[in-house]
């Protein structure tokens, strides 16, 4: 059964495309985050153009975090002026990215970029993420108390100027840091399609000190609003969000999520973080596999116009 | 009494001589000045409505042609081809490099008004026609669809590698395609050519060419347009995408949004 996708002008086998959604809403409810960082990537090796994947990608992490962002904001779980600030670095972080898609997507460096970004990204945190996670799971087995948050313990971060006090983290801090990791989230947003969460999360918590209770709720706030301005900008600059693909994923992603977030609930913390690290890799390391492999043909058309 | 009629009947046969002889005379000028061949075709409709689910099609046209010379034709003289030329538009190709063990576009080229689909068809292979010179001045043929580079100053070669590699993609893909032996006589006149329609045909405004050649010479060659118009939600959401990006990008996001609420409220277990 296939069905065919109108911007991305490829026919898919639609069985496909919502396994890969319910996969990936299963993974994203399992662990907590967006889903846009194994979503991008399974449709490029599903051979949908990456700029296609990359946009649908932020679509389709608006979906899957404005549940979680509405029951936060209900429980009050967020620090709404650290959010805030956090998203309007993210609003410049996304334009500025957007910007950079259309000039490399013009060069014929877009899939290239998209490509080596995520082997970047996904490589570096991956490693990060299954170190830690593996020192957690030792500290666990010896039996010692595990605290992700140490308040009081103070770095070079906290000694940069122009600092403001968010009352409901109750931290003292600089806003540098703050639009820095903003506006770099929100970069990735536009030229990656991920909202972030997994990169957003650990640096409050190790880098700003952000207590971990209101550190989901404010992370899942500042994506649910990049995520979507991103998808709006992407749709009317450069045309990139298919709808009808965007559409099936969403669907069974959010179904998926739902058993993902049962299964989360029965494992152990460090483990899901293992786990989460090891995907990670694996994701990573077929992309820059397929960069290394010589091409099928060294040549590509790129249809110029559209009637 | 006999006389008269004698001379009468004597006139006749001169008469009737005098006539055979100018009939004889004109069939021998008629056959100087004889018209040159023509064709024709026609097709039942100017335009094709595509739904989202067309998987390709063979496309049927009929033609004549006209002034046929019986003789050529029994033995196989005439010879038709018909292509069918997509809308054109700008197309560039780019080619890989490996550069520090992973593989980059390197280089690229835009060439010209190039045609985003070509279907071809004939009552033979082409190359058995008529001459690569005619078919390359006529523009027949996948091997001469006129790619011009604009803009490229650089070595020939490359160009040349460039050409290829499109006209090997296209065939890949599908959108270029032939169909030797698609032509059919159905009387000495009258014949019937079946082009094929690749899938993903592009929508526009396409051209049908149909080309006479005489024992090798083109004697005439003939066009018909024919307007492809894709049909169905999926042609709407792209025109809305294209067209109305912003308020496609709007109801995306809205879309999104309430799928999302929706799941929470669906599954929600307090």
């Amino acid at each position: 059964m296939t069905i065919y996708l109108p911007i991305a002008e490829m026919s898919v086998n639609i069985l496909i495309i919502l396994g890969m959604g319910a996969a990936v809403g299963f993974l994203s409810g399992m662990f907590g985050v967006g889903g846009g960082f194994l979503i991008t990537p399974l449709l490029i090796f599903y051979n949908v153009p990456p700029a296609i994947a990359v946009a649908t990608g932020a679509c389709l992490v608006v979906a899957s975090s404005v549940s979680g962002a509405i029951s936060h904001f209900r429980r009050g779980t967020l620090d709404l002026k650290l959010g805030t600030l956090l998203l309007v670095s993210g609003l410049a972080g996304s334009t500025a990215g957007i910007g950079v898609f259309a000039i490399l997507r013009s060069l014929g460096l877009l899939d290239l970029f998209i490509s080596l970004a995520y082997v970047l990204l996904l490589g570096t945190v991956g490693s990060l993420m299954l170190i830690e996670s593996l020192r957690a799971l030792r500290r666990i087995a010896k039996n010692r108390a595990v605290s992700l948050n140490r308040p009081g313990q103070h770095n070079w971060v906290h000694r940069l100027p122009f600092k403001v006090r968010f009352k409901k983290s109750k931290i003292y801090l600089s806003v540098l840091p703050v639009i820095a990791i903003g506006f770099l989230l929100g970069v990735l947003t536009s030229v990656m399609g991920i909202g972030g969460g997994f990169i957003m999360v650990p640096a409050m918590i190790y880098f700003l000190r952000v207590p971990t209770g209101v550190v989901i709720g404010t992370s899942l706030f500042q994506i649910v609003f990049v995520t979507a301005y991103t998808t709006m900008i992407q749709a009317t600059l450069n045309h990139t969000v298919d709808i009808v693909l965007a559409l099936q994923l969403m669907i069974a992603g959010v179904i998926g999520a739902q058993y993902g977030v049962r299964v989360g609930q029965r494992l152990r913390a460090e483990q899901l973080r293992a786990l989460l690290a090891l995907l990670v890799l694996a994701v990573g390391l077929r992309l820059a596999i397929d960069l290394v492999l010589t091409p099928k043909d060294i040549y590509s058309i790129v249809t110029g116009g559209h009637t | 009494m006999s006389r008269p009629l004698a001379l009468t009947i004597r006139t006749l046969f001169l008469g009737l001589s005098l006539l055979t002889t100018a009939a004889a005379a004109a069939e021998r000028a008629n056959d100087k000045v004889r018209p040159p061949e023509g064709i024709e075709i026609g097709m039942s409709t100017n335009e094709i409505a595509i739904t989202s689910d067309f998987t390709g099609a063979d496309l049927t046209i009929f033609g004549t042609l006209t002034n046929v010379d019986d003789y050529l034709q029994q033995i196989g003289q005439y010879d038709i081809i018909v292509t069918l030329e997509g809308p054109r538009v700008d197309t560039t190709i780019r080619r890989k490099e490996r550069v520090f063990g992973i593989w980059i576009n390197t280089e690229q080229m835009t060439f010209s008004a190039v045609p985003q689909s070509y279907s071809m068809t004939s009552t033979r292979v082409i190359k058995d026609i008529t001459t690569q010179q005619e078919l390359a001045s006529l523009n027949v043929g996948i091997d001469h669809i006129r790619l011009f580079a604009a803009n490229y100053f650089g070595d020939i070669a490359a160009l040349d590698d460039f050409r290829q590699a499109f006209r090997r993609q296209m065939l890949g893909s599908g959108l270029y395609q032939t169909n030797p032996g698609g032509i059919r006589f159905v009387s000495p006149s009258l014949f019937r050519a079946t082009l094929k329609l690749p899938a993903d045909v592009p929508n526009g405004v396409h051209m049908v060419h149909a080309y006479l050649f005489k024992s090798g010479d083109f004697v005439m060659e003939t066009k018909l347009p024919l307007r492809v118009v894709k049909t169905g939600i999926e042609q709407s959401l792209t025109e809305a995408a294209y067209g109305n990006s912003f308020l496609y990008g709007l109801s995306a996001v809205i879309i999104a949004l309430s799928i999302g609420w929706a799941g929470s409220v669906i599954f929600r277990k307090d």
